[in-house]
């Protein structure tokens, strides 16, 4: 079986962005990138079937700029077998992605797709519902626990009240949620490795797919700030200023 | 121009989040008319029916949509998508498994929960875990929107009276189907829904420790919530995840117990009205987004806190 996973390289979770000063966009000047960490979950669950003898290939793919090829190396490093980039200078939409992403997985003809439920910068929890549609596969959001069971895959879903399960036909599209595994770190030997792996460099003029914006940017600006608040010195001090001054309990 | 609001619902009872979605649609403008697609929800479809506001009510009612699978759910809407501008859930688990493929077999970039509306085709939203607000500008002919519920107030339950039309299935797709759910029973308010959450951090140290929290929770009335990183340390399950990639709150009271604060939990709790945290150490984020900052053991603060209540 073969499983394609779709990646994107995101700002560090860890950096607070900012809008620029004149509010046109975030400021991405020198932040640190990384792979969003719902990706670095779909990618352990890939390897974790591939070593479990389920699957035979793991092909890691992203749709960005060249830059994107780092995230694809740690994607090997981590034990994917081959990668692709799919190269644009622009900054696509999800369902642009998305296009993109089916030409790719029309190709490979893969048995499985694992992605990231959201990516944290846009914060949108779009692609992989989009994929599945282009696809005209099943889809199986959210993912806590996954079994393979011939031509179907057996899937667990973090849903608002609680789990549900599903059974979703082969191929189809999976994305991870938090609980699904714990990814592993990349060995050095493997970050080596890595860079002889296969990366192919596909030019997005190449799949005939319309990637016009559909959205305008119009302002970014930070949230409304809160005012300030006080410390309290004890339980009871803070009892009384929630009963009289804050009136939320009584 | 007109709306379409998905029902969230359990095919007994209309979900909350429905009102603050029909919320978003009448600050849009136009007719109001919401899908409840289901199997043996006559019920929600009354209850629908008598939302304020909400002209016609269109009812899918059919085996093939009792779990809302998001194949059929997103083909159903489709069908009927022709008639409006705007079609709109919200951005619930539900919401966000179903309204992107929709918004794909339109071929429409969706505009993904948004906060505020400005006019028929801008919007506010939150990115980078609600670190920045975008304001956006779409150009689609249809516009597939998930509403983030706490950002509008519901409107009134009561007072509508739609008509009902009911709509045959359309569609139906084999592609996923039902197998079983288990979902969470619990006497407290769902937390989404609940006026008072506390939440329990890492400084929780285990799981057990919980019912320090539950005891409060208990005598507020209140629903108990986690941190990402408890639920990360196995402390508690997925659903009681408050945060980026867990569920967003904003209730009268927020109390955060040993949570430090990171970015992406402040992005599901920080437009509480009141946020309170106890934590031990006096440098902790959560103390800049917090009305009331105790600085105490929580292992001290919580049985006194209880005890006071």
């Amino acid at each position: 079986m073969k499983i394609v996973v779709p990646i994107k390289r995101v700002v560090d979770y860890n950096v607070k962005v900012r809008p620029l000063g004149d509010q046109s966009d975030v400021d991405l000047n020198n932040v640190k990138m990384a792979m969003n960490p719902f990706c670095e979950i779909a990618i352990e669950e890939a390897v974790r079937l591939k070593e479990a003898g389920t699957a035979t290939e793991v092909i890691a793919v992203t749709v960005g700029k060249s830059d994107s090829q780092e995230q694809l190396r740690t994607a090997l490093a981590l034990g994917a077998d081959r990668a692709i980039l799919v190269e644009t200078d622009s900054l696509l939409e999800p369902l642009s992605i998305a296009k993109a992403l089916a030409k790719v997985i029309q190709a490979e003809s893969p048995q499985l797709v694992i992605l990231g439920k959201q990516a944290i910068d846009g914060d949108n929890n779009q692609t992989g519902q989009m994929l599945a549609a282009l696809l005209n596969y099943g889809q199986a959001t959210f993912a806590s626990e996954i079994s393979i069971d011939g031509d179907s895959a057996s899937v667990t879903r973090e849903i608002d009240g609680g789990l549900q399960t599903i059974k979703v036909s082969l191929p189809a599209i999976i994305t991870t949620d938090l609980r699904l595994n714990e990814p592993r770190y990349a060995s050095l030997p493997n970050i080596m490795k890595a860079k002889k792996k296969e990366l192919d460099v596909q030019p997005i003029d190449a799949m005939g797919i319309d990637t016009a914006p559909r959205m305008e940017l119009l302002s970014v600006e930070l949230p409304a700030a809160r005012q300030e608040g006080i410390k309290v010195e004890s339980v009871e001090e803070l009892v009384g200023k929630l009963k009289n001054e804050a009136k939320v309990i009584s | 121009m007109s709306t379409l609001v998905i029902a969230e619902h359990d095919n007994t009872n209309l979900k909350p989040a429905t009102l603050n979605t029909v919320a978003a649609a009448n600050v849009i403008g136009g007719a109001v008319h919401i899908l409840v697609a289901g199997n043996a929800c006559q019920s929600v479809a009354d209850e629908a029916a008598a939302v304020a506001g909400v002209e016609k009510v269109i009812l899918a009612d059919d085996a093939a949509y009792e779990n809302q699978l998001a194949e059929s759910t997103a083909n159903l809407i489709k069908s009927i998508s022709a008639d409006y501008s705007h079609i709109l859930a919200p951005a619930t688990t539900f919401g966000k498994n179903v309204l992107p493929r929709l918004s794909a077999l339109l071929d429409v970039q969706q505009i993904s929960e948004i906060t505020e509306v400005i006019s028929d085709d801008t919007f506010k939203r939150p990115i980078y875990a609600g670190s920045c607000i975008a304001t956006i500008k779409s150009s689609d002919s249809i516009k597939v929107i998930t509403v983030r519920a706490t950002a509008f107030d519901p409107v009134n339950a009561a007072g509508g009276s739609a008509s009902v039309d009911s709509i045959s299935a359309n569609e139906v797709s084999d592609l996923s189907s039902f197998v079983n759910e288990e979902i969470a029973q619990s006497d407290r308010p769902e937390l989404t829904a609940a006026s008072i959450v506390i939440s329990g951090g890492r400084g929780m140290q285990s799981g057990d420790n919980f019912h320090l929290l539950e005891t409060i929770a208990d005598k507020l009335g209140a629903a108990v919530g986690a941190s990402r990183a408890a639920v990360d340390a196995g402390f508690v399950p997925n659903d009681y995840q408050v945060g980026q990639t867990g569920k967003i709150v904003a209730p009268d009271l927020y109390i955060a117990v040993g949570i430090s604060g990171a970015i992406q939990h402040l992005a599901g709790m920080k437009d509480s009205k009141v946020i309170v945290a106890i934590n031990k150490d006096e440098d902790a984020p959560i103390f800049q987004v917090a009305d009331y900052g105790l600085v105490a053991d929580l292992f001290n603060a919580l049985p006194e806190l209880s005890e006071q209540l």
